[in-house]
């Protein structure tokens, strides 16, 4: 009897979201509460002489925190190369070297101010190219935090053969900041028995469990995370809070008293993580009519200063590399590097966008040289069920890509607008236009192994009123968990969505469902809420206070009735990999994702001669997604994701100087107003998925990984001019029409 | 000089009103002075001194949210809700200023409030059936509805 | 918030005289506040005494006589889009304020503190150069009109004395004839500190141009007068001169917004698309 799953139902929290009455952070105040600041190295790479502390300022007064305090440093993700505060060394412009906390905030501008780090400077590396030349090492022995290598049929003996012709192309992407309209903040309070909770703003609130009791060496009962309204993350806030909840811990743990630090734009902007750079090489070997006969790929990642997550969002790249096609030889070379810049962290996507837009790019570089028509490019070589990506993972999808993509060309009018752009471009004018596509995948959950490690569990209770509460550490964070759970725990108990609540992420009181990211949070959490609520029905059918056929209030009454007169009425479901899957990570061989969803993104682009501004005028999203569990958090996911996509494509430009982000504010970070963004058509399709609530795939990252290529390949089907590397201001446009002029 | 947005925020516990940039860039501190939509950043509270501010909390009446916050909800155009009290605030000013807007006015009047999850195609959506909405209640048959007049900070 | 507000005297007058007053004591003037609060926030505000002049009513009056507009100083960007003589008659003064910000910003935002704030990419004055206004200052000393081309002296510095306000904007009224050029080029559509802002306004004697101002912004450490192309087009010279004169004219840089070749080139094509508007206005 599903009713709710399919439907748009009200979001959970978005009367409090609309009203002003939904809480983050930094709208709660606690008695006695004082603020915390961070003073941080402004070199990139150094070593700490000597921290001094000026005069005129109340030192007696104010909480100083440095490495000296802290017994562990160490922010536990990893490989724990990380510390919270730098001890001896400087390896990037935005290190947090002090904490200060007092009442009076503007006294802690002028006495953070008041402090110099006294740094001897050390020859630094800030581009992947200097990490790979190793003239300087910055991290272990080569600068390298991971290598992985893919491998599929032969790859020298098929670009040695003599029917094939083989192109080159190399690539390349910005970092990008994820610019989350709420910044990062924490409160921390530490009680006399060493009991530490945190409130802030997240998306995992076990990494932060994780990291606060390695760092303060505390079980798990004495470190309670709780999460916040979060205006935000996309990945901003996956990894990055827990180093604000530790040092906000620290802060608390010293003076005695719940510390807040919640960053400015400034601060948030240049020290907290951002989207990978990334460069890649291709060397790919095809036949005259444009059938892919050998895929040799180049992927790095520049990973910052401490290793974090790159080690994973390297293999997501890598995995994504070749994309979703038949290809009988593959061979992927990934490394994460080190530089010296704040360590780059996760963002939506994760890798693929990287990957992606190299590969999607590069294909249509050869089909304009092959002169083939870059869809039929992409239909010659589109995998099918049955055949093996590049891990050698068999695809079980009846995915038909070339449906797709004729759907997608035929929403977006493809030819005959392609047509009448050719003509209106050869009459000349200052405006060019043109049409560009792109044809990808995304994989759902954790990478391999990832999510059997997990080991995720979800928790459903039955309550006082017969309502039914969902436990799971999953964050509401605008993408609609909280509501898409109610629905999913709703028609499995065959209730209403109003008699369905689900708990605030506290790892108090809620079970370890792993962290919002990775696009996991609706298939593979999903589907441990469907389990969870259908063992609750199972309990009262069982125990027969509820026999079916029964509607809504007979179950509330017999959930009721159960927890007063026989006691708790819980179930856990906990993450089983789906039989038949099997992953090697020493030969990074197997199934790496338990389900792709599938797209083909359509953007048309003008080309304005006179300013070299490009401008994406339409854009068609099209994915095949399992099941839509709401139509409207849905659409929302992939029209704010495009978005995002097209800010890093034609907007989002980190200007570096010294390591460290100088644009530093919005004014100089341009990210798209209302004025910017196309008008955008998506279209839904939908084959189920077994592993996923109602047959549901992963959607949050998969709209990042279409725009850059189909919005760089619309700019060379209207100019002519190929673009190899993202973001593509004005600037870059301009140099590169300069430069085909010769 | 203190930031209007402070005094809100931390002298009149009227947290709606959120902190986004400072810098006048994001619009998340948008409020009415006067019914003119500014970015309370850039106020110094001196300067409100006999105006009536309007924030997020003044445009429900009571527990009946005004027309354009349930189209918020209905219609998807909040989703982390962090730019949406501004936002809204941005959408009643304009429908306030122009009587039949269409999507470019609508672009226009909110191109100073950045959203970063939604796309602003659901925002637009919002606005657009709000409107539709206001001008039945106002050409409509019964006046059972009224245009939500609001209660005001002072 | 960086700023230490104990750091901060703000005072208010009521009237023009006392704002003089004031500011011959050393209080700078705070109108809108779009600038001055932004360094606020970011702890960059060096200057410690403000007057509130928002209160001043006679600032805010725009004024209109047969050959003149005379805008007060507090005259917001929203002021002038809505007022029906000035946008009619100077367009681009009118789309220089549309294109400012956005709506919040419009709405507080002045002239008076635009141009006094004197930044290099400012969006109104190219138009405002390009119409021939005047700018009346005022002090205790008295009143004093100077040509807003000689307004801007160096990077963020004026003529203005440091006991002087800017009173009022005058503009003389044109030919309804004329032809207005404006296009602001920023990194966006809204919101947007410009890379390049181009503004002109000709007269036409049939296909010849009788006069012709050019204005830019964000090409010169002040916002410029292109006085040499504006003479190689009255004097019918060929495209190539003129925009070699232009080219004279720009002093664009490299910073974080963008760079001078891109800065260069972009105006050299504004001027050209001018060009080609002013034969064949549409």
């Amino acid at each position: 009897m599903a009713t709710n799953i399919g439907t748009s139902v009200p979001r959970r929290e978005a009367r409090a979201k609309v009203t002003g009455r939904a809480r983050y952070v930094d709208d709660v105040v606690f008695p006695g509460m004082i603020h915390g600041i961070t003073l941080r190295s402004t070199c990139a790479r150094g070593r700490i002489q000597a921290i001094h502390f000026g005069e005129g300022i109340p030192w007696d007064e104010i909480t100083v925190v440095t490495a000296k305090d802290i017994a562990h440093n160490v922010v536990a993700l990893i490989n724990d190369d990380q510390p919270a505060l730098a001890a001896g060394f400087i390896n990037h412009p935005e290190e947090p070297v002090v904490l200060l906390a007092h009442a009076d905030r503007a006294l802690l501008e002028k006495a953070r101010a008041a402090v110099r780090i006294e740094v001897e400077p050390l020859p630094a590396v800030l581009t992947i190219e200097d990490a790979l030349a190793k003239r300087t090492v910055v991290w272990g022995e080569d600068n390298v935090f991971k290598e992985y290598w893919i491998r599929k049929g032969d790859v020298d003996a098929a670009l040695a053969q003599k029917d094939v012709l083989v192109f080159e192309g190399e690539y390349a992407t910005g970092a990008q900041e994820q610019l989350y309209i709420e910044p990062n903040g924490m409160i921390a309070e530490v009680k006399a028995n060493g009991g530490i909770t945190v409130w802030g703003s997240m998306q995992c609130p076990y990494y932060i469990q994780k990291a606060l009791m390695k760092l303060f060496d505390v079980p798990a009962e004495k470190a309670r995370v709780v999460q916040m309204e979060t205006g935000g993350g996309f990945g901003g806030k996956e990894e990055y809070p827990s180093i604000l909840a530790v040092h906000a811990a620290l802060l608390a743990r010293k003076s005695g008293r719940p510390v807040k630090i919640i960053y400015d734009r400034a601060e948030d902007m240049a020290a907290t993580t951002k989207r990978h750079p990334s460069r890649t090489l291709h060397r790919t070997a095809v036949t005259r009519e444009g059938r892919l006969v050998a895929l040799d790929i180049d992927f790095v990642v520049d990973g910052g200063a401490y290793s974090t997550l790159s080690q994973v969002v390297l293999s997501r790249g890598c995995i994504h590399a070749a994309g979703p096609y038949d290809v009988d030889h593959i061979r992927i070379r990934a490394r994460a590097v080190a530089t010296n810049a704040p360590p780059h962290g996760a963002f939506r996507g994760f890798g693929a966008p990287q990957s992606l837009f190299a590969l999607e790019r590069h294909l249509d570089v050869i089909a304009r040289q092959l002169g083939v028509a870059p869809e039929e490019m992409r239909r010659r070589n589109f995998i099918r069920q049955g055949q093996t990506l590049a891990t050698g993972q068999v695809v079980r999808d009846d995915v038909e890509m070339s449906a797709m993509l004729d759907r997608a060309l035929l929403a977006s009018d493809w030819k005959a607008r392609r047509a009448r752009f050719a003509e209106e471009n050869a009459r000349g004018g200052p405006v060019r236009r043109g049409m560009g596509l792109a044809t990808f995948l995304h994989g759902t959950g954790f990478t391999g192994s990832g999510e059997k490690h997990l080991a995720s569990i979800v928790g459903a209770e039955g309550m006082a009123d017969g309502r039914v509460r969902v436990l799971a550490a999953s964050t509401e964070i605008g993408q609609g968990t909280s509501t898409i759970f109610a629905q999913i725990a709703a028609d499995a108990l065959g209730v209403g969505y109003d008699d369905v609540e689900v708990a605030t992420p506290d790892t108090r009181d809620v079970p370890n469902s792993g962290p919002t990211v990775a696009s996991r949070t609706c298939t593979i959490v999903g589907k441990l809420v469907e389990q969870a609520a259908a063992s609750i029905k199972a309990q009262l059918l069982a125990d027969g206070a509820l026999t079916e056929p029964y509607d809504a209030p007979q179950l509330r009454a017999a959930c009721a009735r159960f927890v007063r007169e026989l006691g708790p009425l819980r179930a856990t479901a906990e993450y089983r990999q789906p039989s038949g899957m099997s992953w090697d990570d020493a030969t990074f061989r197997g199934d790496a994702y338990g389900a792709y969803s599938w797209a083909v993104y359509v953007a048309q682009v003008a080309v304005d001669a006179t300013t070299y501004e490009a401008r994406c005028e339409e854009f068609w999203a099209l994915q095949e997604v399992g099941k839509v569990i709401h139509p409207l958090l849905a659409a929302g996911q992939i029209e704010g994701g495009v978005a995002q996509g097209i800010g890093w494509t034609l907007f989002e430009n980190v200007v570096w100087k010294d390591g460290r982000m100088s644009n530093d504010r919005m004014t100089d970070y341009i990210v798209p107003t209302s004025a910017d963004i196309p008008p955008m058509h998506v279209l839904f399709e939908e084959q189920p998925y077994s592993g996923g609530p109602a047959g549901a795939k992963g959607i949050g990252e998969l709209p990042m990984d279409g725009p850059g290529p189909a919005i760089l390949n619309a700019i060379h089907d209207a100019t002519g001019i190929s673009l190899a590397r993202l973001p593509a201001t004005p600037e870059v446009i301009f140099a590169a029409m300069e430069r085909a002029r010769g | 000089m203190r930031r209007l947005l402070d005094v809100l925020r931390e002298d009149l516990a009227l947290t709606g009103t959120k902190e986004g940039c400072g810098e006048g860039e994001c619009g998340a501190c948008a409020v009415l002075i006067d019914g003119q939509l500014v970015d309370s950043c850039l106020v110094p509270v001196a300067q409100v001194r006999g105006c009536e501010v309007t924030t997020i909390e003044g445009m429900a009446d009571g527990d009946s949210l005004a027309v354009i916050q349930q189209a918020f909800i209905d219609h998807g155009g909040a989703q982390c809700g962090i730019c949406t009290p501004g936002m809204i605030l941005a959408a009643r000013e304009l429908l306030d200023r122009v009587s039949q807007p269409g999507e470019a006015d609508i672009r226009e009047a909110l191109a100073g409030n950045i959203c970063r999850c939604t796309g602003y195609t659901r925002i637009f959506e919002s606005v657009l059936k709000a409107i539709e909405l206001e001008r039945r209640q106002v050409s409509g048959s019964a006046g059972a509805w009224s245009k939500p007049g609001a209660s005001r900070a002072r | 918030m960086r700023g230490d507000l104990g750091d901060f005297e703000l005072v208010t007058a009521r009237t023009l005289a006392e704002a003089c007053d004031r500011v011959a004591e050393g209080y700078k003037p705070l109108a809108g506040g779009t600038d001055v609060m932004v360094l606020l926030s970011s702890g960059k505000l060096a200057h410690p005494k403000w007057v509130d002049i928002s209160g001043v009513g006679e600032l805010r009056q725009v004024r209109a006589d047969e050959g003149t507009f005379e805008m007060g100083a507090l005259t917001t960007y929203t002021g002038v889009r809505r007022h029906p003589l000035l946008s009619r008659e100077l367009p681009m003064l009118a789309q220089a304020a549309s294109e400012t910000g956005g709506i919040a910003i419009q709405n507080r935002g002045t002239l008076g503190g635009n141009i006094g704030n004197a930044s290099p990419a400012a969006d109104s004055p190219p138009a405002l150069l390009a119409y021939g206004a005047e700018v009346v200052l005022v002090s205790r000393r008295g009143e004093r009109t100077v040509p807003y081309a000689t307004f801007h002296t160096a990077y963020k510095c004026t003529v203005a004395a440091p006991d002087e306000l800017v009173a009022r904007i005058l503009v003389p009224r044109g030919d309804p004839g004329r032809v207005h050029y404006y296009r602001k080029v920023g990194p966006r559509r809204a919101q947007a500190i410009s890379k390049v802002c181009f503004a002109a306004c000709a007269d036409r004697d049939g296909a010849r141009v009788r006069d012709v101002k050019i204005a830019l912004g964000g090409v010169a450490p002040v916002p410029v007068r292109a006085l040499e192309a504006e003479r190689a087009i009255v004097a019918g010279e060929p495209v190539e001169r003129v925009s070699e004169a232009l080219g004279r004219a720009i002093a664009p840089i490299d910073d974080v917004r963008s760079n001078a070749a891109y800065r260069r080139r972009v105006a050299d094509n504004l001027l050209r698309d001018f060009l080609r508007h002013v034969a064949h206005p549409s």
